[in-house]
């Protein structure tokens, strides 16, 4: 192995530890708010310990706490080119998904989402009529062969180098052709205003945070590019209480949970991973290990459920 | 004296009928033209909601991402190919029947040629960046071909139309059988492009016409085939099929021919039309339409079996959603009963191929198409690959909102009062065309 593409890869594990050492957030950066910031809470008298980003640890209360979505600038021409020398990938281990749903509530709240609006959903499958139901996590797929991709009219929506496939909401006119095209349903359409928070407006925007959202245009999961940027692990993947997802960069060979780190190519091998609609040609980035030797029945979770959430999944029991 | 105030006995009759046409409006007419009015102003209401509030106003969701807009889209934008062709063959081959035919049917695709892709514009989250189609225009994508295609597609049917009122808004310039007021006189004249019927103009116009009516062919050919392909390129059951195509372009033209009927009719009655459009019209276009249907009624049978017998499960999922009573099982066999069982029954046994009865079955067809442009659009948009589960029902069912029904409504009100105000400056009859008769 080449001397640079070694140091790429402790490089990548390092930050990747850095990412799961801030993880007690959720691996979030937060930024002590003053008075005159709109949606002050009384003070709890819950302090927490803080790191500053000169490295001074201080103790504020807890209703003082407010997420900042940390971004890395970039021009345009980084964003539609990727991140040099990456080819991102993500690996889902059926096995592990409870449906705890916290990758879920995760990107909601790095997104700016509101309940309604999932880029990340998880779904109850079952692969046949006698087959026990799992619980399916699905992002986007970030396919090699996008289908998306090819039938935007504007170039709103495209494929980088590093893998992704991402979103342009300045550019996008709104036709919902990629939404057609789409075969696992992963895009998201802003049918009214976005309800983006006040301070997110004039927040920096570029295809890799599409943030703020714009009524009218199409979003979905974008592997939270601006945290690659940075060496940082998707939220989803930190959310996880299981290590469900592993996150990584194929050129390397590897991917993590935050704990535990595989060889990308050993990992897919030994548990048969496979790809989600492998038929239809799209080519996907994302593997999923089969649920075989689930940690706890799909069923589980669906008892604790209140009845009408259950409802949703009828067909598939 | 001009040739173009030479008129033969033919052509001063037409002339006094269009007398009748020009006659000042009854009250009848006036309160169907305020409804038609009332109509638009509801959908300009309802498109103001839309772009102020955002695509929220309609009951599209994700998962069924196109609705009533993309339905009525494809269903005038066919209507229009349809006609067209139909227009452009009957022109161009000078078929002896298709004199007074060809009138009605370049105008029905010029305006059903516009009100489509204002449909399209509809569905468009942002129509602040609409100019992004043509500055960052991405060849590989369908909508970018079907922009190309439906632009140049509006420049040709405009033009062929013109070109084929241009003689008689010059011998409407010019007559003297006529009391017209002298803004009609001043507008004729406009139109009429200093057109004075010498030889070499006469010969300029019918060539500049028969090369438009051929080139349309193909040009219409083309803008079927890439609108078809925006749903056959894409990776949905019922849509990724290669019969997509031909079905569309099938029921298009009997969609249209069945408009033209229906407007052949009305214009008929109301303006005494009698001995120019006569049963021999009807039946023959009723002839065309059978074998249109019959046309679409193989291509639905096919796909549909081909589909059910080969089990596929996402194509089975569509099909059996078409088919179920409980979900669209009733448009579906109703919308056949009426475009393609019945006009093949009742035209069969000739003592039904009256006027009349053509006319009530094409306004039937007519409908019943819509509804199959309907069941083209939404079934495969509620069936995706991976199961919805979603709280919301209108995430999961699509059902159109009142700003969707008052701007179909509002489509279907700009082409009446555009059939219903065009024969108060034009002679439905094309008075021109029976210049070759006996004086």
């Amino acid at each position: 192995m080449s001397e640079s593409s070694e140091n790429g890869r402790r490089d990548f594990l390092k930050k990747g530890a850095l990412g799961v050492t801030l993880a007690a957030w959720g691996q979030l950066v937060f930024s002590c708010s003053h008075s005159g910031h709109e949606h002050v809470a009384e003070e709890q008298g819950d302090i927490v310990k803080v790191l500053t980003p000169d490295g001074q640890l201080v103790e504020v209360d807890r209703s003082h706490l407010k997420h900042v979505h940390h971004v890395h600038p970039v021009t345009y021409e980084e964003t539609r080119e990727g991140v040099p020398g990456k080819k991102f990938v993500m690996v889902i281990d059926l096995a592990r998904c409870t449906n705890a749903r916290k990758c879920v509530s995760a990107c909601q709240k790095m997104h700016h989402l509101p309940p309604d609006r999932e880029w990340l959903t998880v779904k109850l499958m079952k692969d046949s009529e006698d087959g026990a139901p799992y619980w399916f996590p699905k992002t986007c797929f970030h396919c090699d062969n996008p289908p998306c991709v090819k039938v935007c009219p504007v170039d709103a929506t495209f494929k980088r180098d590093d893998g992704l496939v991402l979103v342009d909401n300045t550019r996008c006119i709104g036709c919902k052709f990629c939404m057609t095209a789409c075969p696992y349903s992963t895009r998201v359409f802003n049918w009214g205003e976005p309800g983006v928070p006040a301070d997110m407006k004039t927040h920096f925007s570029s295809a890799e945070s599409s943030i703020p959202g714009q009524v009218g245009t199409v979003e979905k999961c974008d592997f939270c590019p601006d945290m690659a940027r940075m060496g940082k692990l998707p939220d989803c993947v930190t959310a996880c209480p299981n290590g469900a997802f592993f996150f990584g960069d194929q050129n390397e060979d590897i991917v993590t949970n935050g704990s535990e780190t595989f060889r990308f190519s050993e990992l897919i091998a030994e548990r048969s991973a496979y790809r989600y609609g492998e038929d239809l040609g799209t080519k996907p980035r994302v593997y999923y290990l089969p649920p075989a030797g689930r940690i706890e029945p799909a069923e589980k979770s669906l008892e604790e459920m209140p009845e009408e959430r259950r409802k949703l999944y009828e067909d598939m029991l | 004296m001009m040739k173009t105030a030479e008129l033969n006995k033919k052509q001063t009759a037409i002339l006094q009928a269009l007398g009748a046409q020009l006659e000042k409006p009854g009250m009848l007419y006036r309160l169907w033209v305020a409804l038609l009015l009332v109509l638009i102003l509801a959908g300009t209401y309802g498109l103001y909601r839309q772009i102020l509030i955002g695509h929220v106003v309609t009951g599209m969701r994700d998962n069924v991402v196109w609705g009533y807009y993309i339905a009525n889209f494809i269903y005038f934008i066919g209507v229009s190919y349809g006609a067209a062709m139909l227009a452009a063959i009957l022109y161009y081959f000078k078929v002896p029947w298709g004199r007074p035919i060809v009138r009605i049917a370049a105008l029905v695709a010029f305006i059903t040629g516009i009100i489509g892709p204002v449909f399209i514009l509809l569905c468009i989250g942002r129509f602040d960046r609409l100019h992004y189609l043509f500055i960052h225009a991405r060849v590989q994508s369908p909508i970018t071909w079907d922009v190309m295609v439906i632009s140049t597609y509006l420049v040709g049917i405009t033009v062929f139309t013109y070109l084929l009122l241009i003689k008689d808004f010059a011998i409407l310039r010019d007559t003297s059988l006529l009391e017209l007021s002298s803004w009609r006189r001043k507008l004729y004249t406009a139109l009429s492009l200093r057109y004075k019927g010498t030889d070499e103009q006469e010969g300029q116009i019918d060539h500049s016409t028969k090369s438009m009516a051929f080139i349309m062919v193909p040009k219409v050919i083309l803008a079927f085939a890439v609108l078809s392909w925006i749903f056959g390129m894409t990776l949905r059951p019922s849509w990724n099929s290669t019969i997509f195509g031909p079905a569309y372009v099938i029921s298009s033209v009997a969609a249209g021919i069945g408009l033209i009927i229906g407007l052949m009719w009305v214009y008929r009655r109301l303006y005494g039309l009698e001995e120019y459009i006569t049963g021999l019209h009807f039946r023959n276009m009723a002839f065309i339409l059978v074998i249109l249907v019959a046309a679409f009624g193989y291509f639905t049978f096919s796909e549909y079996i081909t589909n059910w017998y080969s089990s596929g499960k996402w194509e089975s999922a569509v099909t059996a959603k078409v088919l179920s009573f409980k979900e669209f099982g009733w448009a579906f066999h109703l919308a056949n009963l009426f475009a393609i069982v019945l006009p093949i029954v009742i035209i069969a046994i000739p003592r039904f191929r009256t006027p009349n009865i053509i006319a009530l079955l094409s306004l039937l067809l007519v409908v019943a198409m819509w509804v199959r442009r309907y069941l083209t659009v939404v079934p495969p948009l509620e069936t995706p690959l991976l199961p919805v589960q979603d709280a919301r029902p209108e995430f999961v069912h699509y059902s159109a909102t009142w700003v969707e029904w008052a701007l179909v409504l509002a489509g279907a009100a700009t082409f009446f009062i555009f059939f219903t105000l065009a024969p108060k400056l034009i002679s439905v009859i094309p008075i021109s065309d029976y210049d070759k008769e006996t004086r």
